[in-house]
């Protein structure tokens, strides 16, 4: 199975890499265009801003390739905030294959941002990718912005308010937090969207 | 809900893990990655690495064994220690960092806060601060405390720079209670409270864990995010699976793997 990690810029690509080859999985890091079109599965990490990440598909031309995959795409922290439609942060534009806006979590008393740590997953709706998540458990989150309940929503988590934790369109997945750096249940969900 | 964080900090002096008292006198405590994954299989939610000569020595933190320890690791981990530059940091990130800490250098550029926020986002930086109470009652910032000869007092007030470090772009701050430091007393809450007050990113105590109720009063009293320690939990005397369940018995957010 082919799976290339998208060279977008991100600083966690490294941590993404590994917890795949801790699953047997060795991706190729890649922003070729080809290569990327020929994987099975394709995996859009992400730490920064929306504005820069896009700049940088932009530069690289992916951002067609981008929406025409057909094959699963995961989308990682800011990956997933890219596949969504617009984000308040930078105004940014983002791919649109997720009908959502990304917004930055309200301003509330004893609630810091970034919403940083570990917190729990709420199933939303049944879908292969929360294949054996259990009710409570805690996936790790680092992020300022995020994606409101919608009906792509597959799990939830809670910070002042629900966000979307887990989304997933089609063949376009995404997840909030950090699967790489989730213990054994970020692992159990990297494990899923590599059987999809 | 979010859960409260407990962290292992391992300070690493060439490539080993050391400890010492108030900053002081280190032995060694094992080898990097044996005791990472010994941390994670007990249920730590995160790792800070502080490479407590890099700063003093004027010398960037060795990429090594940051690469050894994340492709083992699959919790978040932090690294600390004479990063000085975007350059310093990307080189940590890439090799599998989660996030960096800038403590001495971002005192002597506070920009250098500023830079790392632009280049990584704030979510990447932490500003650790090395704070001790002055003969005349006020908490103010030591710089270089990873070596004491090279230990210097500043001017500048622990408060005034939690604000500042914000407004540059620090996404949490570590404060390093150097009073309470490594004599197991408790964390300061005092301070941690003042900090508290003024700090709208996440708060991480550091200094004097010795007895779970001291995480539990860290917790509740000041409201840190998390819980920084590190002798108590090389030695083995506080068990992070028996302090996970006291407090969550006790009503705090905790994450039991």
């Amino acid at each position: 199975m082919a799976v290339v990690l998208v060279d977008a810029g991100g600083t966690n690509i490294g941590s993404v890499r590994y917890a795949l080859q801790r699953l047997g999985v060795d991706a190729a890091l890649t922003a070729d265009a080809a290569t990327i079109r020929a994987a099975d599965k394709v995996i859009l990490p992400g730490v920064g801003a929306a504005g820069p990440g896009m700049a940088r598909l932009r530069e690289l031309g992916l951002v067609e390739l981008m929406r025409s995959l057909t094959q699963p795409v995961l989308g990682v922290c800011l990956g997933m905030q890219l596949l969504c439609a617009h984000s308040e942060e930078g105004d940014t534009a983002c791919l649109g294959l997720i009908p959502a806006t990304v917004r930055r979590f309200a301003e509330r008393p004893g609630l810091r941002v970034p919403h940083m740590g570990w917190n729990g997953l709420s199933v939303q709706r049944e879908h292969p990718l929360l294949h054996g998540l259990s009710a409570g458990e805690q996936a790790y989150f680092v992020h300022s912005y995020a994606v409101p309940l919608n009906e792509w929503t597959l799990a939830s988590a809670d910070y002042g308010e629900p966000f979307s934790a887990v989304v997933a369109r089609g063949n376009f997945h995404g997840m909030q937090f950090h699967p790489e750096r989730s213990a054994a249940v970020g692992a159990k969900l990297l494990r899923n969207f590599l059987e999809r | 809900m979010l859960s409260r964080r407990i962290i292992p900090c391992l300070d690493v002096r060439d490539g080993l893990v050391v400890k010492g008292v108030r900053f002081r006198d280190h032995v060694v405590m094992g080898d990097i990655v044996d005791l990472a994954l010994r941390y994670r299989d007990e249920g730590a939610d995160e790792l800070v690495f502080y490479d407590i000569t890099a700063s003093p020595e004027g010398r960037s933190v060795d990429r090594g064994w940051v690469e050894k320890v994340a492709r083992v690791i699959d919790i978040p981990f932090c690294v600390a220690g004479g990063i000085r530059s975007v350059h310093d940091a990307r080189t940590v990130l890439h090799a599998g960092a989660d996030k960096v800490s800038v403590n001495s250098p971002a005192l002597e550029r506070p920009e250098l806060i500023a830079e790392l926020a632009a280049a990584f986002g704030v979510q990447c930086v932490v500003v650790g601060i090395d704070s001790l109470c002055d003969a005349d009652g006020e908490w103010r910032v030591r710089q270089y405390s990873g070596d004491p000869s090279k230990t210097r007092a500043l001017a500048r007030r622990t408060l005034d720079w939690v604000a500042e470090a914000q407004c540059l772009g620090a996404g949490e701050i570590v404060l390093n209670c150097m009073g309470s430091d490594g004599v197991r007393q408790g964390y300061d809450l005092e301070q941690l409270g003042a900090v508290r007050a003024l700090c709208h990113v996440p708060l991480i105590a550091s200094g004097g864990a010795g007895a779970i109720e001291h995480f539990r009063a860290a917790f509740v009293d000041a409201d840190v995010d998390g819980a920084l320690a590190a002798s108590v939990f090389h030695s083995g005397a506080i068990a992070i699976p028996a302090l996970k369940q006291y407090l969550q018995a006790q009503g705090i957010a905790v994450r039991i793997p």
